[in-house]
């Protein structure tokens, strides 16, 4: 044994005797990310309190949602990594049954099927599991073998990604297929996938785009897309969202119109306005400033993710924690792309302002497995 | 070994974690800088676009109609009314399938295919100005609670509020007081189109068209902010719309309603005016209709019903209808024989019955001549022509007088022109002379021709209204009046044209005529009605019908006019004629004889005798009118106590 790997090894105790002498180190929460988590919630309730224009049950229904949030960021904390890595293999498998099982026994919704009737006692959206279950397959799959991965355990890892995004692509669901895939492929990435590689294949999806545009692409899909370089060829119908999206962006100026003074949720020319499409509310109402302040804390957030995974004892659980600090980037990028007219419409709430529980209760279930792998040690 | 590798592995992964992680960190940060970059370019960039596209979204500016100004009788009864009605609008640049939310609407309100046609016209024909298109009329409470319960599913659909005009009598004062209609792509073309571009109506009748400028008041403006279901939250601005002017009408509906009543479902027309001002007291033209289904809308069989209708209840008879005087036209042939110094009150000649031209075989007959009885008045001076209605008289004085005096003499009582001030299209009747006749039929003046005008007939045509103003002409002793129907001007620039139009014309036959001749006609004409109980042939053609009990004293003459010629030596018999074959019934009055309140015409269509059967409507339209003069008195009376 050399030396310095013997200095490593104490150093490495060292520290850890040193971080849980601190209280919230043995709770194994993050009191800096819990605080910036805290600042974009209360911030989104804010201009979710404007977007729900009086709608107190539905205030009230996602105040206890994001309180469950809280509990699940909680528990999640509270499990060591090699728990999640024990269940990875098998919250995977699960959530792949569920997949199937929801393609032929699943609710439908607004056209599409995404919920799975459990017993009537309650619903369940299998597609928001996975992406939880996605990236820790993934990381499960890697953490045994070498790293930066070679072509075989890649071509593997894009296996375990795509099977799942397929499924959930089929509902249709396109957003969180994105999002799934993004989980996954953050993994593979963080991982060391060799860049040239990334580079190739992307190259060899936009030789095959019009492939894609053909045969893979639905009607509607290929609509929404045309409708993002020309609204104004629809205006009622597919551009209606982006036209009064971007109005509602655009009329807010530098500092907007003033909280509740926003015209164009409050006269309803804006659609879900609750939900996808609350970056607009907030743009129109707020200004610039109030949307640049969302994205610096969102930044915040993902940096001080980003320490934390780095932090991790075990390969698992770095990537893990990586993965899903950049779930989580995607799905500002994506909404915030969408809503201002840059990226076509898909399904993407905006992580922990938009209205509706499942996706505030994972991401939060997310940022504990982050807090978890930190402060846990490795075994 | 194994645990070497794995610490080995796990430092080596750390760094290639950290260093993919710094590499992806810099990545989030450039694409978080394109989308900063993107609100900047909405927001601060072009935020001048933005914000005046929001604007656009919730400002609408709308107009407003104007209220519609109200018509009342000359005692202040209301004859034309605004209400308000729930209509149901469509705002068809919110909807991105019309036929969809048609659809919809005939589901809710189970439309019938006619109402959805009338709906699909109206889509049509509207306006690009037009904020949203009204498509029902007016809706029942039942109704607007199923389309509010269904809101969620009609974008662009808007129950809204509207002025309607409603019109009180009903068909009892249709053809006076006009009505108004829909207005169509004619009407867009002719009116101003800033200031009707909120209104949905249009004065298409009588009063309602001729006084549409003054009725229809100026538009307003609103400023509203609305909804993306085109629903208005809120007012911002508002410059309210000028209602229109309230006409005060001649009219008395009293009158009217009783001149309805005198009809009792006959077809025909009565015109009342008031000799001293020429205002009109009564105009009824029956069958009428109602005018309130052309506000209401109606089904399109029920238009044609009402439009193909033998019996025409939407011509105005009292104005339009053009028939031959018969012997109401015999004063004014009387007063030109005396203007033209071609007889004398005292002449006389025999009539037994006949007439005959010079040379000629056509025989004329008395109105008395049957098979058996060659009738005749025996000895007739004038003033027994006019009250025994003498045809021989009245053919020997034609035929005696300048043709082209007689005319220019009727001309003066306003035969052949048309005097209404104030109502649309009214006709002139006919006053033919031998210009005419060789202009359109080709042929010259016989002395035939002057015989037959001698008793008002031949191709001599006036409509009720114009032997209104004859008999009004006779109350005032020789002043004629131009018949109006509101009470004064409501047009600033020509309000002088009718003042001067107001006051009496000179006096007809001004020269010639002294006031003892008017004043002789007038007492000939009294004698129609007063003078009875003379024995075989010596009263009045009509004292038997209204003279008998009348307490006042009236003036009047009566007219049978034939509508088919008769051939020679065959009787008229209403049996063997077709309804619209048989006589008009003619009858023009006035009282009291002194001095005259009421001048009117009344024409019986196929009713048959004169006497008989328009005298006793005249009779009871002038009671009614009598009856109230005196209540009025006796009220005038108490107030100056």
């Amino acid at each position: 044994m050399r030396n310095t790997d013997f200095q490593r090894t104490l150093s490495a105790q060292d520290l850890s005797a040193v971080r849980l002498s601190r209280w919230y180190d043995r709770v194994h929460v993050d009191p800096i990310l819990v605080t910036l988590l805290t600042v974009v919630i209360v911030f989104g309730l804010v201009v979710l309190r404007s977007a729900v224009a009086g709608n107190e049950p539905l205030y009230e229904a996602q105040l206890k949602r994001l309180g469950v949030a809280y509990v699940a960021l909680i528990v999640a904390a509270q499990a060591p990594p090699y728990f999640y890595q024990r269940m990875a293999p098998l919250i995977y498998l699960f959530g792949l049954v569920f997949l199937v099982l929801v393609l032929f026994f699943g609710v439908q919704v607004k056209g599409s099927q995404r919920w799975l009737d459990v017993f009537g006692l309650f619903r369940f959206q299998p597609s928001e599991l996975m992406k939880l279950a996605v990236p820790m397959a993934v990381a499960w799959y890697l953490q045994k073998r070498s790293l930066p991965p070679s072509l075989k355990y890649t071509l593997a890892c894009l296996c375990i990604i795509l099977l799942p995004a397929l499924l959930i692509g089929r509902q249709p669901d396109l957003g969180t297929s994105i999002l799934v895939f993004g989980a996954g492929f953050s993994v593979l990435l963080l991982a060391g996938l060799s860049w040239r590689w990334v580079l190739w294949s992307g190259l060899a999806v936009a030789a095959a785009a019009p492939l894609i545009w053909q045969f893979v692409l639905e009607g509607y899909q290929r609509q929404r897309i045309l409708t993002l370089f020309d609204p104004q060829s629809d205006p009622l119908g597919a551009g209606w969202n982006i036209i009064q999206s971007t109005t509602a962006i655009g009329s807010g100026g530098l500092f907007g119109k003033g909280l509740f003074q926003g015209s164009q949720s409050y006269l309803e020319f804006l659609p879900e306005a609750r939900t996808d499409f609350i970056v607009a509310v907030l743009g129109e109402e707020l200004g610039f400033v109030g949307v640049a302040f969302l994205l610096l804390m969102y930044l915040l957030i993902i940096a001080r993710g980003l320490w934390l995974a780095s932090q991790a004892q075990s390969t698992f659980g770095r990537l893990l924690a990586g993965a899903f600090v950049f779930t989580f980037f995607v799905y500002v990028f994506v909404n915030v792309a969408m809503v201002s007219g840059i990226l076509p419409v898909v399904g993407v709430p905006l992580p922990l302002v938009s209205y509706g529980g499942t996706s505030a209760i994972t991401l939060m279930a997310g940022f504990g497995v982050i807090m978890s792998v930190r402060t846990h040690k490795a075994w | 070994m194994a645990f070497e590798s794995s610490i080995k592995d796990q430092s080596r992964e750390v760094e290639l974690f950290v260093g993919r992680a710094t590499t992806l960190f810099v990545g989030v940060v450039l694409l978080l800088g394109i989308l900063a970059l993107r609100l900047l370019e909405l927001q601060v960039w072009n935020y001048d676009t933005y914000a005046s596209r929001s604007d656009d979204n919730r400002m609408r500016v709308q107009t407003l109609a104007p209220a519609r100004g109200m018509i009342f009788d000359r005692n202040g009864q209301l004859l034309a009314d605004n209400q308000n009605a729930s209509s149901l609008a469509l705002v068809v640049d919110e909807i991105s399938d019309v036929q969809k939310t048609l659809d919809a609407l005939t589901s809710i309100l189970a439309l019938s295919e006619a109402q959805e046609n009338e709906i699909l016209a109206r889509l049509r024909s509207r306006r690009t100005s037009d904020a949203h298109v009204v498509i029902i009329d007016s809706l029942s409470e039942s109704e607007v609670s199923r389309l509010a319960v269904n809101r969620h599913v009609l974008p662009g659909v808007l129950v809204v509020n509207q002025l309607v005009r409603f019109y009180p009598y009903g068909e009892i004062a249709a053809h006076a007081v006009g009505s108004v209609r829909r207005m169509t792509d004619d009407d867009l073309r002719r009116v101003d189109p800033v200031q009707y571009s909120a209104t949905t109506f249009i004065g298409k009748r009588g009063v309602e068209a001729f006084y549409e400028e003054q009725l229809h008041g100026a538009v307003g403006y609103q400023k509203a902010e609305t909804d993306a279901l085109g629903r208005k939250r809120q007012t911002l601005d508002v410059q309210s719309p000028l209602a229109g002017k309230d006409i005060h009408l001649h009219l008395d509906i009293e009158l009217q309603k009783a001149s309805v009543e005198a009809l009792s479902g006959r077809r025909g027309a009565i015109v009342a005016l008031d000799p001293r001002s020429g205002g009109v007291l009564a105009m009824v033209s029956m069958p009428a209709y109602d005018p309130n289904i052309f506000v209401t809308g109606m089904s399109e069989s029920a238009f044609s019903a009402l439009s193909s209708s033998e019996y025409v209840p939407l011509f105005n008879r009292a104005t339009n209808g053009q028939y031959a005087p018969g012997s109401t036209f015999k004063p004014i042939v009387g007063l030109s024989g005396i203007a033209n110094g071609r007889v004398a009150w005292d002449d006389e000649i025999e009539d037994r019955g006949a007439f005959q031209l010079p040379g000629q075989e056509r025989v004329y007959r008395d109105w008395s001549w049957t098979k058996d009885d060659s009738g005749g008045q025996g000895m007739v001076d004038l003033r027994r022509a006019i009250y025994r209605s003498s045809n021989v008289y009245f053919y020997d004085l034609a035929s005696r007088l300048p043709i082209r005096s007689l005319i220019d003499f009727a001309d003066e009582f306003g035969m052949g022109q048309n005097l209404v001030l104030d109502i649309p299209s009214a006709s002139q009747g006919l006053l033919p002379d031998p210009v005419w006749k060789q202009g359109v039929k080709g042929l010259p003046w016989y002395p035939g021709d002057s015989v037959n005008m001698g008793i008002g007939q031949g191709d001599l045509l006036a409509t009720p209204m114009q032997m209104a103003v004859v008999a009004a002409t006779f109350a005032n002793r020789g002043y004629r009046v131009s018949p109006r129907m509101a009470q004064e001007s409501y047009d600033g620039d020509s309000s002088a044209a009718f003042a001067t139009a107001s006051a009496r014309t000179n006096r007809v036959g001004l020269e010639q005529l002294s006031d003892d001749d008017w004043e002789k006609m007038v007492a000939s004409m009294e004698d129609v009605i007063h003078r009875g109980n003379q024995g075989f042939r010596g009263n009045g053609t009509a004292w038997s019908y209204i003279g008998r009990d009348i307490e006042y004293r009236m003036a009047g003459k009566s007219g049978t006019a034939q509508v088919v010629e008769i051939s020679q030596g065959e009787e008229y018999d209403e049996e063997e004629l077709s309804e619209f074959d048989r006589k008009h019934a003619w009858f023009i009055a006035f009282a009291p004889v002194e001095n005259p309140t009421i001048a009117l015409a009344v024409l019986v269509e196929n009713g048959g005798g004169g006497s008989s059967v328009a005298a006793p409507v005249a009779r009871a339209v002038i009671d009614a009118h009598m009856k109230q003069q005196r209540l009025q008195g006796l009220h005038n009376m108490a107030m100056a106590e």
